[in-house]
């Protein structure tokens, strides 16, 4: 176990990943009875369902030599078999058949990890078993709520996860990275307010009477055909700890009393994210976009992936070179901006976390 | 939670002993590279026997402060090895080279329910599975066998914190532990982890057999230290190699055959893996099989076996009355 060093937060440009935490580890519909392979936090797991349903997560690699349990087949109620000798698991990790002998090794296991299934992601913990609280997984009750319509994607971003935490808690990058969907000017200007808990971090930013960029255009057209005019458009930046984010975002006509609760004069999304990490330099970036108006349209849900699939390559693109930048340039720290009092607070709550777990030394 | 066999050998001081039941002893360890123990490790340590330099292994009953303190308990077997009893001269301030926490025996948090089987010194193994059953509100039963409360270390601990949870059975009071009826209340869903004598790991193993139970459900782990009979010296030969070697009471037959600088194959050295397998080509006497290699038919067979853990012992019968007064000889042949 590595314990970094310890530094500010404004030095640590990307950080270490808390393992007393659920991370989802793959879509529900991805997981199956054909075992896939899927790294998250620098382990490698086989992941596939038991003949009831259940999602199981194992190591991915066998007691014996290990070979890796993804590339074998499940057998049985709960097993998965091992493509090189032969050995069978159960969905506990306990080995239940020795091809070649006629007993079974009582050491022969494999780590099996805790799995909730849970808001249409498979969620496992990688940590102390004996922590792994199912009340912990975060909210993310849009996703399977009969209130809300959507989907998403997953991104394979190429670089820490603290630096999608980053992009996520501050928004003015929209300005500059989508300028033609989602950008516009006032982001930038517009005031925010940031408040924090033990777990979670929000920041919060209303734009009034100002216009509408394309993609809420777009939206507010959808469910008010013909829409001219001016919006007030908000983000509330929603964090719950390690690396789930989600924001409420939407805008409505202007002067229609939204800051004030009645957004019904308006569209309402959330943008669902949360991230898992792969390795020290890439993660499993899972999103999604869901809404609460025209739920029964699927032509809505498809052209709004597709348009935040066009927006988050946009992302994707800039974190990347960030990582390399990060990369290239070992020498060179980060330096912090008023802009960033919500990413520093996510930094402040994960180093927490990692120091509870002994893997980051105190700050002096 | 899984095995871990990685051996990290680090220095350890001992800071406290103390007699907790009739020839059993508690150590405290503090470890010079402390590591958190999971319930169901043990560390491996080196033992001085005869000036000799050799490995025990103990299970960690407590784990305290994140590792900083590693209790182990060791009762001073009367047929020792002499392990046991080098451990019982141990004193506060003394030091030995042990191993970082080892893992064979994984607790799974997550079953439907638990019972956690304790014969004797198998308490050690279980003890620390249990507090961790009990931090997690897992539905669990601790079932402590012993033959008398005297020789039942933390038995007053584990009564005050496990309650009606702790099942005790005591031979000397006439409540011995009736392991058909043990098995026979087994729910299917329900995981088994047990440690202690062979006698009894054999008694649960062939009735979660009989009553068709999953085999992965049944958890135990051994340290081959245990057979059926008492431990005799007997001699093994192998014409081919024209060997013929004594096996002491305190000396495995593959250390006796090691010492002959026969080319032995093995690797986990406790009945584990197989891979120690000799063949047998004649008997006089019979086997004490103490692996879990071989089943029960191929054990019965007396074909082979295996050589880190099992022995042969005089009388066919076992028992020591029968014996003819002469040693066993086994004769063999290696790969």
């Amino acid at each position: 176990m590595t314990v970094l060093q310890s530094s500010s937060s404004t030095t640590n440009k990307v950080l270490g990943h808390p393992l007393n935490a659920w991370y989802v580890a793959a879509w529900d519909h991805e997981v199956t009875r054909k075992p896939m392979a899927r790294k998250i936090a620098d382990r490698p797991l086989a992941l596939y369902r038991t003949e009831d349903g259940k999602a199981v997560a194992l190591a991915d690699a066998c007691w014996h030599r290990l070979a890796p349990l993804s590339m074998g087949k499940t057998v049985g109620k709960d097993g998965i078999q091992c493509p090189y000798h032969g050995i069978v698991y159960n969905s506990a990790g306990r080995c239940a058949s020795m091809p070649a002998q006629e007993s079974i090794n009582p050491s022969a296991t494999v780590p099996s990890f805790p799995v909730v299934e849970r808001h249409r992601f498979v969620w496992v913990w990688l940590g102390d078993p004996t922590q792994a609280d199912p009340g912990l997984v975060p909210d993310m009750h849009q996703m399977d709520s009969q209130d809300w319509a959507g989907d998403g994607e997953t991104i394979f971003a190429p670089c820490n996860y603290q630096l999608v935490l980053d992009n996520l808690m501050d928004l003015t990058h929209e300005e500059f990275v989508h300028a033609s969907s989602i950008g516009q000017e006032e982001l930038s200007e517009s005031e925010f307010v940031v408040t924090h808990d033990d777990r979670t971090v929000t920041v919060s930013r209303w734009m009034l009477n100002i216009d509408a960029p394309p993609f809420w255009l777009k939206n507010m057209r959808d469910k008010f055909p013909g829409f001219e005019g001016k919006v007030d458009r908000w983000q509330i930046i929603r964090f719950e700890a390690p690396s789930t984010i989600r924001i409420d975002v939407g805008v409505a006509k202007a002067g229609t009393g939204a800051p004030d609760g009645d957004r019904s004069q308006g569209v309402n999304g959330y943008v669902m994210n949360t991230i898992s990490p792969e390795t020290a330099k890439s993660c499993h970036y899972f999103w999604a976009f869901m809404r609460n108006y025209c739920l029964d349209s699927q032509l809505i849900t498809t052209q709004l992936r597709n348009g935040v699939h066009g927006v988050f390559g946009e992302d994707e693109a800039m974190l990347k070179a960030q990582q390399e930048a990060i990369d290239a340039n070992p020498d060179y720290e980060f330096y912090s901006l008023n802009i960033d009092a919500g990413g520093m607070w996510v930094r402040r709550l994960i180093e927490r976390m990692l120091q509870a777990e002994g893997r980051l030394a105190a700050a002096l | 939670m899984a095995a871990t066999n990685n051996e990290v050998w680090q220095s350890a001081t001992v800071v406290a002993v103390t007699d907790v039941a009739a020839g059993i002893r508690r150590i405290e360890l503090e470890p010079s590279a402390p590591k958190h123990a999971e319930p169901g490790s043990h560390i491996d340590l080196t033992v001085t026997i005869n000036g000799e330099q050799e490995k025990r292994s103990y299970s960690v009953v407590e784990s305290l402060d994140g590792g900083n303190t590693l209790v182990i308990s060791v009762f001073k077997a009367p047929v020792s090895r002499g392990g046991s009893v080098f451990m019982h001269t141990l004193k506060p301030g003394d030091t030995l080279r042990i191993t970082q926490p080892l893992q064979n025996f994984p607790l799974r948090v997550g079953a439907e329910r638990y019972v956690l089987l304790a014969g004797g010194i198998g308490i050690t193994a279980i003890a620390n599975m249990a507090a961790v059953l009990r931090n997690v509100k897992a539905d669990y039963t601790v079932v402590y066998a012993g033959r008398s409360r005297a020789a039942m270390a933390y038995l007053t601990d584990l009564q005050d914190l496990h309650g009606d949870r702790l099942q005790i059975h005591v031979d000397d009071e006439g409540s011995s532990l009736d392991v058909s009826a043990l098995i026979g209340g087994i729910d299917p869903g329900t995981e088994l982890y047990m440690c202690g004598p062979i006698r009894l790991m054999d008694a649960v193993r062939r009735g979660w057999t009989e009553r068709e139970l999953a085999l992965p459900d049944l958890r135990y782990e051994t340290f081959g230290n245990s057979g059926w009979y008492d431990p005799e010296e007997f001699v093994v030969r192998i014409p081919r190699l024209g060997i013929e070697a004594t096996v002491g009471q305190g000396r495995s037959m593959l250390e006796a055959l090691e010492d002959a600088d026969v080319d032995m194959m093995f690797d986990c050295r406790k009945g584990e893996c197989g891979l120690c397998e000799v063949r047998i080509l004649n008997l006089d006497g019979a086997v004490d099989h103490r692996d879990v290699f071989y089943s029960e038919r191929q054990q019965h067979a007396q074909e082979k076996m295996c050589c880190c853990v099992s022995r042969a012992v005089s009388s066919a019968t076992g028992s020591r009355a029968d014996s003819p007064g002469r040693p066993a000889v086994v004769t063999i042949d290696v790969s």
